[in-house]
């Protein structure tokens, strides 16, 4: 059944104030056909029933409300998704971080709207792959999203076989997953670099370590240019000051935020913080020993 | 036009693979099995990509990857299975004998793609 324009509008505002995601009325199809397994889901007869049931008590801490906003997220992702971004983290952003850091030997990414998890784990794979020397450093490969049950799936790390097809280099695959049935699991020593917790970028943030990396890519596109603002104002305070940002494939910070610079890198490019306000280091300073670089590295 | 090679005996799946490619911007060969290959490659120039199925009657897919990696004519030639096959030691195997990517059945156009894209042969 239609949805009403009543019930479109209402369901669009509260898509809007629990996740910051715009649904412009051009997608009332996408949200029929997402809501109405929801709808199944509870019991209900129809998607007019589920949103009398949300409007009873419309917040996304209720069972309903919360099914209905992950159900208007858009999960896709895949492992090393564009390439680009990973070939520059392996050939600039890491080696920068390891001269520029000397004694200090931590390293800290988000992965910001992390879906299922590949582009953490893809991160950890590159650091796995290409940095032996941090295996003494402390990294963590923070992954942040508003859905639990993605975030359910980061921390757990397993992938079906149509997943581990897209973008995961083959010898990758057989380095670091095992199967299990007919899924794929990738092993303890990526999952130990990950950690993924709840985190809706348009609300208020939780404390978070300061960052040398985020990658935030593939979901300022879903919201409104104020609230693109706001997260990317947080964002650069967030960053340690000449930390990286990279954008998905059709974002930008052009128009959005003054305070980054755009740097190309081979034949791409990513985003610089230029500093600017910060906020107070949340991880206390580590002991001063001093960084030696293994013989026969390539820098 | 960049040329690539489809190996697979099932003419569907040739006929799928071909079209994908194509829209990827390549001029296709197909080929029934790894003999049948063998014999076109003799007489074509070297194809840039060259995808492979495995379970083929007459000369199946692996069979065909080891003999082609043993003519240094196509030691540059990108060689990426696609196949049923879904277990690690295949994909190991695959890889030892010199596949530079591995695909599992079912395919979709952006499987192919993104696979393509991680060696440098993304759409073109
Ligand atoms: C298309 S995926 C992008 C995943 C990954 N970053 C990539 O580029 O492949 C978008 C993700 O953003 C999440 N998301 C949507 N709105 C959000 C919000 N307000 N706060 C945090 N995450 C959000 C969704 O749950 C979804 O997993």
């Amino acid at each position: 059944m239609a949805l009403s324009a009543n019930d479109f509008t209402f369901l669009a505002n509260f898509v809007k104030n629990s996740t910051a995601i715009v649904l412009t009325p051009d997608k009332d199809y996408l949200v029929e056909s997402r809501l109405n397994p929801v709808a199944r889901r509870v019991g209900v007869a129809s998607i007019t029933d589920l949103v009398s049931k949300l409007r009873a008590n419309p917040t996304i801490n209720s069972e309903v409300g919360s099914m209905v906003a992950e159900a208007m997220t858009t999960n896709e992702t895949y492992f090393f998704r564009d390439v680009k971004p990973f070939d520059v983290l392996k050939s600039e952003l890491i080696p920068k971080i390891i001269e520029r850091k000397g004694a200090d030997r931590t390293l800290n990414i988000w992965s910001a709207a992390c879906s299922s998890g590949q582009e953490a784990y893809s991160i950890a794979m590159v650091i796995k792959e290409h940095f032996p020397m941090l295996s003494s450093w402390r990294i963590r490969i923070v992954g942040t999203d508003i859905s639990r049950a993605m975030v359910e799936r980061t921390k757990e790390g397993i992938f079906s076989q149509i997943e581990i097809n897209r973008g995961l280099p083959a010898p990758l695959l057989v380095k670091y997953f095992t199967k299990a049935g007919s899924e794929w699991k990738i092993k303890s020593d990526l999952t130990s670099m990950v950690e993924a917790s709840v985190m809706n970028l348009a609300g208020n943030w939780p404390m978070l370590p300061r960052m040398d990396i985020v990658f935030l890519r593939n979901v300022l596109i879903y919201f409104d240019l104020q609230t693109k603002r706001a997260i990317l104002e947080k964002v650069n305070k967030v960053l340690v000051p000449g930390g990286a940002l990279l954008l998905g494939g059709s974002e930008t910070t052009m128009n959005v935020s003054n305070d980054f610079d755009r740097i190309t890198s081979g034949n791409t490019f990513y985003y610089r913080s230029k500093g600017g306000p910060q906020l107070p280091p949340s991880t206390p300073p580590v002991s001063r020993v001093p960084y030696v670089a293994p013989r026969g590295n390539a820098f | 036009m960049a040329l690539a090679m489809v190996i697979d005996d099932s003419s569907a799946t040739r006929m799928i693979l071909a079209r994908i490619l194509g829209e990827l911007g390549y001029t296709v060969e197909k080929a029934e099995n790894g003999a049948d290959a063998l014999h076109k490659l003799s007489k074509m120039s070297r194809p840039e990509l060259i995808l492979i199925d495995w379970n083929m009657p007459v000369m199946n897919g692996y069979e065909f990857l080891v003999k082609a990696r043993s003519m240094p004519e196509y030691d540059n030639v990108t060689m990426m299975m696609v196949t049923t096959e879904t277990e690690i030691e295949q994909v190991l195997k695959a890889l030892e004998a010199g596949a530079n990517e591995y695909v599992m059945k079912p395919f979709t156009k952006d499987i192919i793609d993104e696979k393509l894209s991680l060696l440098g042969l993304g759409a073109r």
